[in-house]
């Protein structure tokens, strides 16, 4: 697993100077993440953005994530629960055998080898080189072929005219949408909504990161105790690994 | 003769349709707000705004989206942050209103646009969940309710 997230090191330490994050205690990251391009520069392969969910620390009932990532992107629903978007939803696993539950939030893996990409008539559904999936919308037709490549059903369709988005997130009908682990906010050096929530909340159950610089936090932690992929069988190399499972 | 005749009445035709009379009920051509302030400024003179603005914010458009590069100058979000006011009253006109910055022109030059199907159309901090910001969603979310019987509220 970690040989996959540490393929570009070698060349990252060799490209540029590696400056650590700082944090204040372990999976609370200030607002300023390491690395962070200026804003007239291209992203680029250097950084593969990536979350690290520790199950452990994730409290079932508690829906901080969730309530961040709908405020931040502006996510209102209209009572209809099996339509209305959701970016990252709360899933709970029980053991058969022990009766053990554990809680964790689920969104769009921002897989290496995207299902999603590939089936998109229009390209659309694509890729940044520092691995954040997305979706175009100005090119989106609707199709919906990627909601059912996704193996984690992170995707929704906007089924409903939407009125008041925030200026950040544009939304539409008619257009397909996932977690863009919160481009916008990571391109001006922040961190995803969900992530800074948790943090605020004392429950320290996310980090986020660069997997490609072994000096980041979330890298050293991954080497230290691992990150498991949900559906590793499906060898999609995902951004989003979790630890507890 | 005849095709003297033919030849005159053709010019007389043409020039009648070059140059029509003008009435008093001609279209009013669009007020638009300017930005308030000492010293601000768009980007590039005004002229050259009024041909070329969609190019600018298209090319910004891919830029962004697929490179994340994300500059200012040409950025959607600033047009709105800067051109899209309330007026005296606090009230914000909505993009489906010809008092709105876009398509007070628009409307006029006939020129749809749906950048606002999907993108604010007003700053961020006048953003208001509760609020209706067009008159046309508003109508159908109260068809949607009388449909579905629901009776709730729509937000
Ligand atoms: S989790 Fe789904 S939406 Fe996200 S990159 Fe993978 S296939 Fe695409
Ligand atoms: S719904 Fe949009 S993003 Fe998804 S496959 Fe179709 S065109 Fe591509």
């Amino acid at each position: 697993m970690s040989d996959c997230v540490n393929q570009s090191r070698r060349s990252f330490l060799e490209k540029s100077a590696v400056v650590g994050a700082i944090t204040i205690a372990p999976g609370i990251l200030l607002h300023q993440v390491a690395n962070a391009k200026p804003d007239d520069q291209p992203v680029s392969d250097t950084v593969r953005w990536g979350m690290l969910i520790n199950t452990n620390n994730c409290e079932q009932g508690c829906t901080d994530c969730i309530d961040a990532c709908n405020t931040e992107h502006g996510l209102v629903g209209n009572n209809r629960p099996q339509s209305d978007t959701q970016y990252i939803r709360k899933v709970t696993l029980r053991d058969k055998m022990t009766g053990h539950e554990l809680s964790l939030p689920l969104m769009c893996q921002h897989c290496e080898t995207a299902p999603c990409v590939d089936v998109c008539p229009t390209g659309a559904s694509f890729q940044r080189k520092d691995g954040i999936a997305l979706v175009d919308k100005h090119i989106c037709i609707g199709c919906r072929y990627c909601m059912m490549a996704c193996p984690y059903k992170a995707r929704s369709f906007v089924h409903e005219a939407v009125n008041n988005q925030t200026l950040s997130a544009p939304r539409g009908k008619g257009t397909v949408e996932s977690c863009t682990m919160c481009v916008h906010r990571v391109d001006k050096d922040q961190i995803p909504a969900c992530v800074e929530a948790c943090g605020k909340g004392k429950h320290d159950a996310m980090m986020f990161g660069d997997l490609n610089d072994p000096n980041s936090e979330i890298s050293k932690e991954l080497e230290k105790h691992g990150g498991k992929q949900i559906r590793a069988d499906l060898q999609l190399n995902t951004a989003v690994r979790y630890q507890g499972l | 003769m005849i095709n003297r005749f033919l030849r005159i009445t053709f010019i007389l035709t043409g020039l009648v349709l070059l140059f029509p009379v003008t009435g008093s009920a001609e279209t009013p051509l669009p007020v638009i707000h300017e930005p308030e302030g000492d010293g601000v400024k768009c980007v590039e003179p005004e002229d050259v705004m009024r041909r070329d603005h969609m190019n600018f914010i298209l090319h910004q458009r891919d830029e962004t989206m697929h490179e994340g590069i994300r500059t200012s100058k040409y950025s959607f979000a600033e047009c709105i942050n800067c051109h899209v006011e309330p007026d005296d009253n606090g009230n914000i006109a909505a993009a489906d209103s010809k008092d709105h910055f876009c398509n007070a022109c628009h409307e006029y030059a006939a020129v749809t646009i749906d950048c606002f199907e999907c993108h604010a159309d007003r700053p961020q901090k006048f953003i208001n969940r509760g609020g209706k910001s067009s008159a046309l969603q508003e109508e159908m979310h109260q068809m949607l309710t009388v449909i579905e019987g629901t009776g709730g509220e729509l937000k």
